[in-house]
């Protein structure tokens, strides 16, 4: 059985995230990067299944700037066999991500049964990767899943929805899975892991390799900005009785005015 | 000359960071509390690796150097000083195997400590001997084909736990430092009584006993190097582990002042943020400093011990100033917490009380200081 899990390197959740002077990105030199952190369950549902199947191999794949490889070896410390590193800009759109993701597994000669992502990358939350990845695929696909059973070649996923219900999905593979927060609790890459991961080959690619080109953009990110400061919340005294009339005319006029809400 | 730590040493010390965060302080509190012994973390520890770093790498170790070790240990020691003493007990009872056992000794007792989870204890200070440790009284006696052992041993780390003692006696103390031995005692040996567990002011989670050994026979092939030797074994093993004891209190000190810097910009006095006021902001810079130099004369002086160099002198700066650092700064955080930090709700009460103890055990701060000085006016 071969499963692939296609992770993404996202910049440590205490950075402190700067745009470049002039708009296009955000500054990268000193960001400490990590393995998106939905992107662990995955590695490690995949991880869980070469558990109970030891023929399974489990490779990572992972596009992006090739300046640190956090994420893969992180994933190969954890135990995944084998990785492909595609050398692309970090600001590339799901699309191309996407395209670039599937010519890294076609390429690598193994047929795919299982696919897993994380649901969505915690630094552009552009949530289609997944989807664009199975279309292209022809493969179903399952999206925010909190449950994983199989059976042969059937698999049974649980999907979290609104309001905390599950619903419960009956796939076949091969099938792309992106997995959300409680599929599992992923292991720790064990010191020994960490070092045996350094001797480990890891694949490389540009995006020509793999079929990607300028041409396949279909978002160009034209500035980045920090959000507006938001300015400190206003308080209103109206303990005094007698004054709670006048208050609330004045709470709800600058709702209307100002907050813009009602 | 460099200061930095290398890429293999920068992911040892997140890894332990990580595990500090997420598996240790979030239970700290509760294990101090109940004098709980930390059996399922020092476990899972164990299982990635971060345990038993001075085994080496011939024997089933991870062959970390001893810098690999401090930065461990400083780690650990983030999300616990008292579990970090369980977890450091190992090694301290393996070192003396290590520097002076034979192969088939290393490979006898350190292997099944890679194999599996494993626990220690160093058994060298007794009842009425704990800075004057050349005046042991724990007899080593010859028994044809085995040694007895008899004598009491005080303040036993992981002694409730252990599979494993070395234990150090006088086959003769007319012969004083030249009658010291050091025995391999396995856990389950008939003969060891366990006494009670000590009610500790901190570090109140690792397990501390007295040890009695009554008559308890142990196969000759047990004994570290010869009969006499066990002496320059035991001050061998506290070169190696005074670093590793050092570290302890640079991630206890490292630990209070991210909480203090934490606290002080969040809690209003004076319509300003307390890291407002210039005495908070230099009871915050002194602890940067200390912990600075800390954490340089830590890794020098587990450094000279992986070029082999002496490390005497340097080991006993490292710890005397890392634990008495670490004491101040802890005290300074509960100053920065005021009536908070006097609460167990609050974190900063229990880092004083693990401090203290770092500034007592491996030789005090004042033994010290007479070893520094013993050193420099020779």
């Amino acid at each position: 059985m071969n499963i692939f899990v296609c992770v993404k390197q996202v910049p440590d959740t205490e950075t402190k995230i700067i745009p470049t002077s002039d708009g296009s990105f955000i500054e990268t030199a000193s960001i400490k990067w990590i393995m998106n952190p939905y992107d662990e369950y995955a590695v490690e549902q995949a991880l869980l299944i070469k558990t109970s199947n030891p023929a399974a191999n489990v490779t990572v794949v992972r596009l992006g700037s090739v300046k640190d490889t956090e994420a893969l070896r992180t994933a190969m410390a954890m135990g995944a066999d084998d990785a492909a590193l595609i050398e692309a800009p970090d600001n590339l759109d799901s699309y191309s991500i996407a395209k670039a993701l599937k010519g890294a597994i076609d390429k690598s000669g193994k047929k795919p049964d299982l696919i897993f992502t994380g649901k969505q990358a915690i630094d552009d939350d552009a949530l289609q990767v997944p989807q664009i990845l199975a279309e292209m695929f022809n493969f179903p696909s399952v999206s925010v899943i909190v449950g994983f059973e199989q059976s042969g070649t059937t698999i049974k996923v649980k999907r979290e929805v609104e309001g905390g219900a599950l619903e419960v999905y009956e796939v076949s593979t091969p099938v792309v899975l992106a997995a959300n927060k409680g599929l599992n609790t992923p292991r720790y890459a064990s010191l020994p892991g960490i070092m045996k991961a350094k001797k480990k080959p890891m694949l490389q690619y540009s995006l020509g390799d793999v079929g990607v080109s300028d041409a396949d953009r279909r978002v160009k990110y034209s500035g980045f900005k920090l959000p507006p400061e938001k300015p400190p919340g206003k308080k209103f005294d109206a303990t005094d009785a007698a004054k709670q009339k006048e208050v609330v005319a004045q709470v709800v006029g600058l709702l209307r005015t100002e907050a813009k809400v009602i | 000359m460099d200061f930095a730590l290398s890429s293999d040493q920068l992911e040892i010390r997140d890894l332990a960071l990580k595990f500090a965060r997420n598996e240790m302080i979030p239970h700290a509190q509760e294990y101090d509390e109940h004098g709980k012994f930390p059996a399922e973390i020092f476990k899972k520890a164990w299982e990635l690796g971060l345990i038993n770093s001075c085994i080496p790498a011939e024997y089933g170790g991870s062959g970390f150097s001893g810098v690999d070790g401090v930065i461990i240990g400083e780690a650990l020691a983030y999300g616990c000083m008292g579990m970090n003493t369980s977890f450091m007990a190992n090694d301290l009872a393996l070192l003396p195997i290590v520097i002076g056992g034979s192969d088939a000794q290393k490979k006898k007792f350190l292997t099944p400590f890679t194999e599996q989870f494993k626990i220690a204890s160093f058994c060298l200070t007794e009842p009425e001997n704990g800075s004057d440790a050349s005046g042991i009284k724990t007899q080593i006696k010859d028994g044809g084909d085995h040694w007895i052992i008899n004598g009491d041993k005080m303040w036993i780390t992981n002694a409730g736990f252990a599979d494993l003692f070395v234990v150090y006696g006088t086959i003769d103390s007319s012969l004083k430092h030249k009658g010291i031995s050091a025995v391999v005692v396995e856990g389950k040996t008939p003969g060891i009584e366990l006494g009670k567990k000590e009610d500790k002011m901190g570090h109140r989670s690792s397990d501390t006993r007295g040890v009695k050994f009554n008559n308890v026979k142990v196969p000759k092939e047990n004994m570290l190097g010869k009969p006499g030797e066990g002496w320059a074994i035991a001050m061998s093993t506290l070169d190696h582990s005074r670093p590793l004891v050092a570290s302890s209190a640079l991630g206890g000190a490292q630990r209070a002042m991210d909480l203090s810097i934490q606290y002080s910009k969040e809690r209003i006095q004076f319509g300003v943020p307390i890291a407002k006021h210039q005495a908070v902001q230099f009871m915050i810079a002194e602890m940067g400093m200390k912990i600075e130099a800390a954490r340089l004369l830590v890794h020098k002086a587990a450094w000279l011990c992986d070029q082999g160099k002496k490390n005497t002198e340097v080991a006993s700066y490292a710890k005397a100033f890392a634990s008495d650092s670490c004491m101040q700064i802890t005290t300074d955080a509960v100053q920065i917490y005021g009536g908070y930090g006097y609460s167990r709700e609050y974190p900063v009460e229990k880092l004083m009380r693990d401090a203290k103890l770092i500034q007592i055990y491996e030789g005090t701060s004042q033994i010290q200081r007479l070893v520094m000085a013993r050193e420099l006016l020779k």
